[in-house]
């Protein structure tokens, strides 16, 4: 019957149709770009720097993040702190800590401890007068001991709710883009 | 006799004189059914141009004598068909077989509806009035009118229907004969309809309808347009709503031409506004929508062939609950722990990021013929181009960029049979191909969620069904075969972790960075079957049973996902070793109806082997902070249910109404219930009409949803640094049993020869909080607060 040689003529050059688009056409590779595969915190006093790093290159793949902590602290001293986010995926790396100055408005970082192991304050502030948390100061406890630091950065934050400005992210909101966690020492 | 007969019948006289020496020639006949060539007894048969009149006897037959030599025109009328025109040249005793059309298939869609033929599957359809009221919803909203649907939703917008506990991929939707195809396996992916496009939808529970697919171990949706009438008619509709919550807007509006020849074109488009929907006590901030669509339709219908074009557009702009946007565990933790959502900020018509952005269009051509005593041949193309994108939250450059950009591309052709010559004993079958492209925009700068991929489908079925006196038998068997060809990217760390190295390795085509590029091929074979009976005891009663076995290859999500996602904070993994799952289901139906007393009582029973679910194992940590962990597995699943439908007319005035439905769904293999399972729910409502006021109809009715309480637990502990602390975060428990009270009224009335009717309900009218079960925003906030709507429809 006609129509059924219709349908075989139709079904076949889908089939072709199909086979041509296979050769060798393959899809680009995507290199995530807001990824942020490293953390990288510098914290200086004086001639003696101490550095943070974690760095995770798979993204979100199984991958853990390889931490390393250079040093450790003096106790009661205060070091001059400086956050610095990367894209490692892309090369060169993209410092993606220029994007989250540029919508200061839109980020702040926290900083968390334990056993009241520091102490922090913000040095920087946006176009509000608002903390943004790339630079800072952080004093290591009067005594020694260990503990853990936790650098956490929130995108879209309530920077006007209670606390926020002084740090607190009880009342933060906004969406986390960076938790990050050092075990530090103080002696 | 009055004057005017007189006066016919002398000019009639005079034109009989006029050709007298001609006028001597006979003019027999039979006419015939064209499925059957039975005899059509009392069918009219009137020579129009010679005026002449008759009746055919019991065997069809008809004769004329001293008909004229020239042009003749026939006209055969029949009550029960449409009417024939024949013209030809008449210069000697002619006999002729005049074939005539019952309306067999317009009797078959009205007595559906009134669901007085015997069918074997377990059947509900909503007329056009029951979509008309929902003309501003989602299809999942109108269709949880029907016993034993459900939905699950995202918020208020996107809304998927569930059929006997199941929905996505397990459910099939067909829109005016094109099986819709627009990446359904995702819970946030709603089907991209226009409700108002329906003349009418049919749910089909359980796989029992194998012409539209051997996968649907749900039910399949039918979504058709309104039947088309070959008259010479001009007919319009617009229906006007608006809501105070989400303060929406709607309107569409449809124009209707044809022609008695039988062509036809039909128009409509339809407009949908809505802001941000509220609660009782708070709103629901970026929860808007802005939809466009419209429909074109053209063709030529006849009882012996036709043709039909059909084009439809539709884009929905979908805002996503800010709140519901999440960076890890922690931020999951806040979120849930809020007792509303994190951020709240006044209502607004904008929808900013996170959102979604779909456009779906259809285009389908289908041409038919029939064959005298044979059947009727069906051809048909269609075209599908759905493209979506999904905004999230993000920075810099990228800040208005979307993070998926997915388009799906589809081909079918397909062409069908049906023997109907013999109406008891009917039997079709059908052959289909289909092609899909996917692909997946990599200048998102975000990994892609589902990979590119070919994938080509070939489907051949036969179904039967046969009448006897009370008793109507249906069988179908179906073969499919699917190969799908896709071209995707996996992290090295990913691939290892999941064991692929040591079972797929040969799927590596490139290694790209810390990237291997792969090409999983795989190839399906699916056999499927369906059988039913039902057989009416008496007047009053009647009952069914039915079986269908059906198989559903894995959908591309449960064969590739693979990353974070967003609004669910976890991580989710695909499983490329994933098997076809398959299902046995056994439904039977028990319908009583009187004069007063309408029931149909529905039990099912679904046992399903390789059943695919996705649950959590592990968690993993990133520099965002640490995320669940989710796979897609197999196991044996059962679900088992029962729904309840009953109309009670009390008087010409009063009616009463009930809707119940229960499922229990279990995971076999691992001993306890399954995820997801709607709640017993069951509807009642009371409806008062009365036709001296304005047809004036008020309908009070009652919503009970219980508490789910039977569900898997798969909560889970995670350490939240900031608070040094380790929390258990509580994803399974379900929300309380909730009660709601709507009300609904309308008048309608005609005017100038335009219809008009005007509706007012109020929805939830004790602006009761509530949370529901299968809406996927329960963790953040509660449903919909007290709603007041007003609609007009005019009809002209």
């Amino acid at each position: 019957m006609k129509s059924q040689k219709i349908l075989l003529i139709a079904f076949l050059s889908l089939i072709t149709l199909a086979s041509c688009s296979d050769d060798d056409n393959n899809p680009l590779p995507v290199n995530e770009e807001e990824v942020i595969t490293t953390l990288e915190v510098t914290l200086t006093n004086g001639t003696t720097t101490v550095t943070l790093l974690s760095t995770d290159l798979d993204g979100d793949g199984p991958n853990d993040p390889v931490v390393s902590v250079s040093g450790n602290f003096e106790k009661g001293m205060t070091y001059d702190g400086v956050l610095k986010l990367l894209n490692e995926t892309e090369s060169p790396a993209e410092n993606i800590t220029e994007e989250v100055e540029e919508e200061a408005l839109d980020h702040q970082f926290f900083y968390s401890t334990t056993n009241s192991i520091a102490t922090f304050a913000y040095s920087d502030e946006d176009t509000d007068g608002n903390p943004i948390g790339i630079e800072f100061k952080m004093t290591a406890s009067a005594d020694a001991g260990n503990g853990k630091v936790t650098f956490t950065l929130r995108h879209e934050p309530n920077k006007n709710a209670s606390g926020v400005k002084d740090g607190d992210i009880t009342n933060a909101a906004g969406e986390t883009d960076i938790e990050v966690t050092f075990d530090v020492v103080v002696e | 006799m009055t004057k005017s007969k007189v006066l016919f019948i002398l000019v009639l006289f005079i034109h009989v004189t006029i050709k007298a020496q001609e006028c001597n020639y006979t003019f027999n006949g039979v006419v015939e059914d064209f499925h059957d060539k039975t005899a059509i007894s009392d069918a009219v048969v009137y020579v129009k141009n010679q005026n002449k009149f008759t009746t055919t006897d019991v065997n069809g037959n008809f004769s004329f004598k001293n008909i004229c030599k020239g042009k003749i025109i026939v006209e055969i009328s029949h009550v029960a068909c449409d009417t024939k025109r024949l013209e030809f040249y008449l210069n000697e005793n002619t006999f002729k077989e005049i074939l005539i059309e019952h309306h067999i298939e317009e009797l078959e869609t009205v007595t559906i509806k009134s669901n007085s033929i015997l069918k074997t599957t377990q059947e509900s359809v909503l007329k056009t009035s029951a979509i008309e009221n929902l003309s501003d919803a989602s299809l999942g909203d109108v269709l949880k009118q029907i016993s034993g649907v459900s939905s699950i939703n995202t918020g208020s917008s996107i809304v998927k229907p569930i059929i006997n506990g199941l929905h996505s991929s397990r459910n099939l939707i067909m829109v005016n004969g094109v099986r819709l195809q627009d990446q359904d396996w995702g819970i946030e992916h709603a089907p991209n309809i226009d409700v108002n496009a329906a003349g009418s939808i049919s749910v089909i529970k359980g796989a029992n309808a194998l012409e539209y697919g051997g996968d649907a171990i749900g039910g399949v949706v039918i979504v058709n347009p309104e039947n088309i009438i070959t008259k010479d008619t001009l007919s319009g509709k617009t229906i006007i709503s608006q809501q105070s919550n989400a303060r929406s807007f709607s309107v569409n509006s449809s124009l209707r031409k044809s022609y008695k020849s039988g062509w036809f074109v039909n128009g409509l488009a339809s407009y949908k506004r809505y802001g941000d929907a509220n609660t009782p006590d708070y709103s629901l901030t970026n929860t808007g929508l802005n939809s466009k669509s419209f429909t074109l339709q053209t063709g030529y219908k006849s009882f012996e062939k036709g043709f039909e074009l059909y084009y439809s557009y539709i884009t929905n702009e979908i805002g996503i609950l800010k709140a519901s946007h999440l960076g890890n565990t922690a931020d999951l933790v806040n979120a849930i722990n809020s007792p509303q959502p994190l951020l709240i900020k006044d209502f607004s018509y904008d929808i900013n990021n996170p959102k979604q952005d779909v456009t779906h269009q259809l285009t389908k051509a289908i041409f038919y013929k029939r064959f005298r005593g044979l059947g009727k041949l069906n051809f048909q193309y269609d075209y599908q181009d759905n493209h979506r994108f999904e905004y999230d939250i993000r920075t810099g450059d990228d800040k208005f960029k979307p993070s998926i950009d997915l388009r799906l591309k589809t081909h079918t052709v397909k062409a069908d049979l049906k023997l109907d010559s013999n109406i008891e004993r009917i039997l079709k079958i059908g052959i289909l191909a289909g092609y899909q492209n996917n692909f997946p925009n990599s200048e998102t700068g975000v990994r892609r969620l589902i990979p590119d991929y070919d994938k080509i489908d070939f489907g051949i079925y036969t179904i039967g069904n046969f009448t006897f006196d009370n008793l109507k038998l249906s069988g179908g068997l179906r073969y499919d075969y699917n190969y799908i060809n896709s071209k995707k990217y996996y992290y090295k760390s990913r691939w290892d972790n999941l064991g692929y190295n040591q079972t797929f390795a040969s799927f590596i085509i490139k290694e790209e960075g810390n990237q291997y590029l792969t090409n999983p091929i795989f190839h399906y074979h699916n056999f499927s079957a369906s059988a039913g009976a039902s057989y009416k005891l008496n007047d009053k009663n009647t009952i069914l049973l039915n079986y269908g076995l059906a198989k559903r290859p894995p959908n591309p999500s449960e064969l590739f996902s693979d990353g974070l996602h967003h609004s669910a904070s976890r991580i989710e993994l695909g499983d490329l070793s994933i098997q076809p799952e398959t299902s046995h289901r056994i439904g039977a139906s028990y319908m009583f109806s009187n004069a007063k007393f309408n029931s149909t009582l529905e039990v099912f029973f679904n046992q399903i082997s390789n059943f695919i679910f996705i649950e959590p194992g592990g968690i993993e940590t990133t520099l965002r902070g640490s995320f669940p962990v989710w796979n897609y597995k197999q196991t044996n699943a059962r679900l088992t249910g029962v729904d309840l439908t009953m109309q009670y007319l009390i008087n010409s005035n009063w009616a009463l109404n009930n809707n119940t439905s229960y499922i229990l769904g279990d995971d076999l293999l691992q001993n306890r219930p399954l995820i997801d399972m709607p709640p017993f729910k069951t509807v009642n409502s009371i409806a008062y009409n009365n036709k001296k006021w304005l047809n004036f109809t008020s309908t009070l009715e009652s919503e009970f949803v219980g508490k789910q309480t039977r569900y898997p637990n798969n909560n889970f502990y995670a350490y939240i640094p900031t608070t040094d602390s380790t929390v258990l975060v509580d994803i399974s428990s379900t929300p309380k049993a909730y009660h709601l009270l709507n009300i609904s009224n309308e008048i309608s009335f005609k005017y100038a020869k335009t219809n008009f009717s005007l509706g007012f309900s109020v929805n939830n009218i004790l602006n009761t909080s509530y949370r529901n079960y299968l809406n996927r925003l329960r963790y953040f906030s509660d449903d919909l607060g007290r709603n007041f709507k007003i609609q007009l429809k005019i009809k002209y």
